[in-house]
């Protein structure tokens, strides 16, 4: 059976007519819905360098609300590290700022969020500060969250995330065990320099005399390197107010 | 297969059972004899990238029972208007739509699962076994017998996958469905004894071998040979 042309542009025309309003109308009702996952996703992120991967797991979404809530508040730094509450008449919140958009910015005029984890209820009794981290990875973007004591030199965990890391290799950046590596190091060598942490080539041998370095992951010494520059990157951006939050502490001494 | 595409002579008797013997066919077939993966060798490509776990695996073979269902349906229903000269396209623009709205459900209600299948999501588009269907199936057929086709072709992508996860997660994590057998059974045998986990099988040089696994036992006791 052959059509004529008007019958074939006519069928066309109708057929993506329905078929863009049906796809514009699930994206209308599921928006919100995906926006709150996405928030709830990041939530979890920041979490995840406070408390272990299991434990928020076996958070419902909304005891994960609750918890970051109770537990987390949250400024702006600009690189000098002064606090930051509005940029171009907009106010802005550490959790609507995107790092990924931020990244693109040169380092002096990005925002800088910062996570400050404390004990439920009491705001002044910080337990760590929570940075964002992002950068490149061998394929593609990699990002996180790190967290410091409040001696802002001793990393309490991370987070790492990928978005298209070697699976089995690269990728491995995301499991705990790899994650945990980073727990109990410095980033601050004993002049004062920030050296932050570096993962080291190769894989299995024993760091833990060494503050600043950690086992590698075989396989995947590009995507180490990716998230050593990242860590002293951002670490970097961060000194300023790192720096600020140390001289406070002992002031209060 | 080019039987199929002749829409049979069949509709003239009175009516045919729900489940006739040649409908139960039409979804017992690509179980085993006419697998879609071992048989056919198609949508290997999600079969080898998504396989490394059992819950990833499971929601990706729901999302593509839906979608080879959906089509099948749709582009059977749509079988006598479709003009054949941009028919391609047309089962493309279906099968694109239903996928975007399975992505699009998985980030709203499902968003863990939205990452970690992220672009093998979308790429259930290229998927010769739902293209494969429309084309050699929906096109020529009632409606009702082409959910059943898709639904049998989709069912056996589907158990495959979930086989080469289930070896994959096994060996690969020690694992199945998330929960620890090895730690499990080490336990069993004191603080000493460990369980080894092979990460060839995390990698996807892992599903190649398992997946040739699978065809070699299937074919040696089915006698298929490839002609």
């Amino acid at each position: 059976m052959q059509q004529s042309n008007a019958y074939i542009i006519t069928f066309s025309v109708i057929l993506t007519v329905v078929l863009g309003l049906l796809l514009s109308g699930t994206s209308q009702v599921l928006g919100p819905l995906q926006r709150e996952a996405e928030a709830l996703d990041k939530k979890k992120q920041i979490l995840g360098a406070v408390i272990s991967g299991e434990e928020i797991s076996a958070m419902t979404p909304q005891e994960v609300n609750e918890y970051y809530t109770n537990r987390i508040s949250s400024i702006v730094v600009d690189i000098n590290g002064k606090e930051v509450s509005e940029q171009g008449g907009v106010a802005v919140t550490a959790e609507t700022v995107d790092i990924a958009k931020n990244y693109k910015k040169p380092a002096d005029q990005r925002l800088y969020p910062v996570f400050i984890y404390h004990a439920e209820g009491s705001a002044d009794q910080v337990e760590s500060y929570i940075f964002p981290l992002y950068g490149a990875g061998l394929w593609d973007a990699i990002w996180g969250f790190i967290a410091l004591d409040t001696d802002m030199n001793t990393v309490g965990g991370i987070t790492l995330a990928h978005a298209g890391e070697t699976p089995g290799l690269g990728a491995r950046i995301t499991e705990p065990g790899v994650q945990a590596r980073y727990v109990g190091k410095t980033i601050f060598d004993e002049s004062g320099d920030l050296v932050a942490v570096e993962m080291q080539k190769g894989e299995g041998k024993d760091y833990s005399s060494q503050p600043h370095q950690i086992d590698g992951m075989s396989g995947a010494t590009i995507t180490g390197k990716g998230v050593n520059a990242m860590l002293k990157d951002y670490l970097g951006h961060y000194e300023a107010y790192i720096e600020s939050k140390k001289s406070g502490a002992v002031a209060a001494l | 297969m080019s039987a199929e595409t002749v829409e049979k002579a069949i509709e003239k008797k009175p009516a045919e059972a729900l489940l006739s013997k040649r409908r139960k066919k039409l979804v017992s077939d690509p179980l085993v004899d006419d697998n879609p993966i071992t048989i056919q060798v198609l949508g290997i490509c999600s079969a080898l990238a998504v396989t490394t776990q059992m819950k990833p695996t499971l929601v990706m073979a729901i999302s593509v029972i839906f979608v080879v269902v959906m089509s099948n349906l749709v582009i059977s229903l749509m079988r006598n208007t479709i003009p054949s000269r941009v028919r391609i396209i047309v089962q493309l623009a279906v099968v694109a739509t239903l996928v975007t709205l399975v992505s699009e459900v998985l980030r709203a209600f499902a968003y863990d699962m939205y990452k970690e299948l992220s672009v093998f999501i979308g790429l259930i588009i290229t998927n010769c076994i739902v293209m494969g269907r429309l084309e050699a199936f929906a096109l020529g057929n009632k409606p009702y017998d082409s959910v059943l086709d898709g639904f049998g072709s989709a069912l056996g992508y589907s158990w495959i996958i979930l086989t080469v996860a289930f070896f994959r997660e096994l060996l690969g994590s020690g694992s199945v469905f998330g929960l620890p057998i090895y730690d499990t059974i080490s336990g069993l045998f004191g603080p000493d004894f460990k369980l080894a986990t092979n990460g060839l099988m995390v990698s996807p040089v892992g599903a190649f071998v398992i997946l040739g696994l699978i065809i070699w036992v299937q074919r040696t006791k089915t006698g298929y040979v490839e002609h």
